[in-house]
């Protein structure tokens, strides 16, 4: 326990020290984000993230949004496990036919309104993959899209900026 | 002790036909009658191989019909066998009956190539990774399937595994999960708290990756192989491009290769961290998870410092890597393993001295070493169930032949060895980088692919984080791309998955789960 104590301590507060221009981007992202949030979400702006059929890179940056270094929650972003409480889809993509029917599922049991983000190149517009048998290509094409957060895969600081954006508008 | 092909030949003669086409000349092709395809399997299997993977050719615009390739592989040997079937009559010999994980592979060959496993019983030829509302002859695969065609949804039904009785309930999980995962399903029957079965269905994220390399030039599928599976962009993409490079005679310079090696490390780093943090996280052990995702970070901040992206995507390139290290990066890359290397034993420190997440990951998940081995399994599932498998030591690549990783190989098969063995390999990996940084050679880091030749063939097999990887690549006519074949280390690996967690406590499912750790996009392809 001492040791963990110790090394709590001896971290300290990770989420100050960071490279400068990427800290003073995300304070400036993040604080404004908090007040849109306050104001429209009463404090809290849930998230369900649904992997329509990405190769998971989205994924892996959606899961640093989280990490200490970029601690969305204290921007009161928080990740739900169920549609039911979310109020925005983080969807990456293309859309596979093999998911189509659960990504639209999971669309009707997110409670309206709701808002809906296709995330990575790939949720934009289909990516390297396109449109195919197997493939529909972008989220936009299977659910009704809010806003889009194009990259390969984004980062972090650039889902918070789409995120904001979309609450902004 | 006599090669795979050496087996072959001296039982079949003259019948095993060697194939000149097919590169690298150290990994030999032969053609085998289909109806000694079972027979030369049987001969593997005695031989102590295992069938690393077995895929469907069509080869029609060559003016043939379709084949089937297995690949075995034993130690340090590789051997792949061709047996090619009439146009009439597509089917070819089951090895299910000696290689347990061919019944995977061979659905998967049946679902979108078109082609039947016959002979042995095949117990199972219900559709993988094509689902049940596919049209059943929609075979995507064969060239005659047009790769843009929008498919009908058919009604239709899959048969799940039952278990009846007093007191078995089921529960199904998925596609969509809890967690900010990948989908896929999973279907688990228990009497009270323990699983008695529990069967994967996968294919959620299929988006014909096969089929599309069809479409693209060599230079764009090592985009697309960067794609496969986002977190293993680094080694998806180096062995597409070690196997495009065998299939024209392409030398990539030397600087190249280290700079290669020094990135599939960093990725080795950065996964074995995340993983080993979600399974802490899945003990209830947080401060552990969020210390490892910190860690994790600066490993990809540093992956952007020096080249440009944090997963290191598009960085390998056919011919060699895009672009150089900064100058002076050693001294930079040097101090940051230092602090790394310091941190991370801190945590190890505190994660083995805590008897909680000892009694939570002890004994849990126990994937016996003859299932492992039977099932084929590679990578870090393996080598915690005590299968020495690495292809960095038994297939290496340079600087690998000249630095060897030391293999770490546990024996308590459990959720403790799989998230153990990773912890040996970040400190090993951590130690190959230093090395790498000290003698890293000079001179150019990409050279121009040379011409591919028509009908060719060429295999390559890379150890990523989660393993190894295999791609088999053919040309057609044109010289274009006319088969990549892809097997990512989770189509095997998923198998052990199924048979770790019997008799586990459902809520353990998780746990397991995170030590395996599995790509539904690198399987689904």
């Amino acid at each position: 326990m001492l040791r963990i104590l110790h090394q709590i301590f001896r971290t300290g507060v990770v989420t100050e020290p960071l490279p400068e221009a990427v800290e003073t981007e995300l304070m400036e992202v993040g604080n404004r984000l908090e007040e849109a949030i306050r104001r429209r979400f009463h404090r809290s702006l849930v998230i369900r993230e649904v992997d329509a059929g990405s190769c998971n890179a989205c994924e892996l940056e959606i899961i640093a949004m989280n990490n200490p270094i970029y601690n969305c929650e204290r921007f009161g972003i928080q990740f739900t496990a169920s549609p039911r409480f979310a109020d925005m889809l983080l969807v990456t993509g293309p859309v596979s036919v093999n998911m189509e029917v659960a990504l639209k599922r999971t669309y009707v049991a997110t409670p309206s309104p709701k808002l809906v983000v296709a995330v990575g190149d790939c949720g934009c517009h289909g990516g390297i993959f396109g449109e195919s048998y197997a493939s529909l290509g972008a989220v936009a094409n299977v659910i009704p899209v809010d806003a889009h957060i194009p990259g390969c895969p984004p980062t972090p600081v650039e889902l918070l900026h789409g995120i904001l954006r979309l609450i902004r508008s | 002790m006599n090669s795979l092909r050496d087996k072959i030949t001296t039982q079949f003669g003259t019948a095993a036909v060697p194939c000149d086409n097919a590169r690298p000349v150290t990994v030999p092709q032969l053609l085998i009658p289909r109806e000694q395809f079972e027979d030369a399997a049987r001969i593997m299997k005695l031989a102590g191989a295992r069938l690393a993977a077995e895929w469907g050719v069509d080869e029609t615009v060559m003016g043939r019909s379709y084949a089937v390739f297995a690949c075995f592989a034993r130690g340090n040997d590789y051997l792949l066998m061709r047996c090619e079937l009439p146009d009439a009559d597509p089917a070819f010999p089951s090895l299910s009956k000696f290689f347990v994980p061919a019944f995977r592979f061979e659905r998967q060959i049946l679902s979108l190539m078109g082609l039947m496993p016959t002979g042995h019983v095949h117990s199972d030829l219900r559709p993988w990774i094509k689902h049940e509302d596919w049209p059943l002859d929609a075979w995507p695969l064969r060239k005659t399937f047009a790769a843009g065609q929008r498919m009908p949804r058919m009604a239709g039904e899959y048969k799940w595994i039952r278990a009846e009785g007093e007191g078995i309930y089921e529960i199904p999980v998925g596609p969509v999960h809890a967690g900010i995962i990948e989908p896929g399903h999973f279907r688990f029957q228990a009497i009270g708290e323990d699983v008695i079965n529990l069967e994967e269905r996968l294919g959620y994220t299929h988006k014909g990756i096969e089929k599309r390399f069809e479409q693209l030039s060599w230079q764009d599928g090592a985009r697309l192989a960067g794609r496969v599976s986002g977190d293993s962009t680094v080694a998806h993409t180096l062995t597409y491009c070690h196997a495009v490079e065998a299939l024209s005679g392409t030398v990539v310079p030397e600087r190249a290769s280290w700079l290669r090696a020094f990135m599939l490390e960093r990725e080795r780093i950065a996964n074995h961290l995340g993983d080993i943090a979600a399974i802490a996280n899945d003990a209830a052990f947080t401060f552990i998870f969020y210390q490892l995702m910190r860690l994790k970070e600066l490993i990809l901040r540093g992956n952007q410092r020096l080249f440009g992206h944090r997963y290191l995507m598009d960085r390998i390139i056919p011919g060699g890597v895009a672009g150089d290290l900064p100058s002076e990066a050693n001294i930079s890359i040097e101090e940051e393993m230092k602090q790394f290397l310091d941190e991370f034993e801190r945590l190890v420190a505190i994660y083995d001295h805590n008897a909680s997440l000892d009694d939570r990951l002890r004994g849990a998940g126990i994937l016996p070493p003859e299932t492992a081995r039977d099932l084929g399994t590679v990578g870090y599932v393996a080598r915690a169930s005590g299968q020495p498998l690495d292809c960095r030591i038994q297939a290496p690549f340079t600087p690998y032949d000249q630095i060897p990783p030391r293999m770490v190989v546990l024996n308590s098969c459990d959720v403790h060895a799989r998230a153990w063995v990773r912890i040996e390999e970040i400190r090993e990996s951590t130690r190959l980088i230093g090395e790498f940084v000290i003698r890293l050679p000079a001179g150019e880091t990409n050279t121009p692919l040379a011409k591919i030749g028509h009908d060719r063939s060429s295999f390559a097999a890379v150890e990523g984080w989660r393993g190894e990887i295999v791609y088999w690549l053919q040309s057609g006519l044109k010289g274009e791309i006319n088969r990549c074949a892809i097997r990512d280390p989770s189509s095997v690996n998923w198998l052990a998955l199924e048979q770790a967690i019997h008799g586990n406590i459902v809520p353990d499912f998780p746990l397991c789960n995170k030590s395996f750790n599995q790509s539904y996009s690198g399987h689904d392809l």
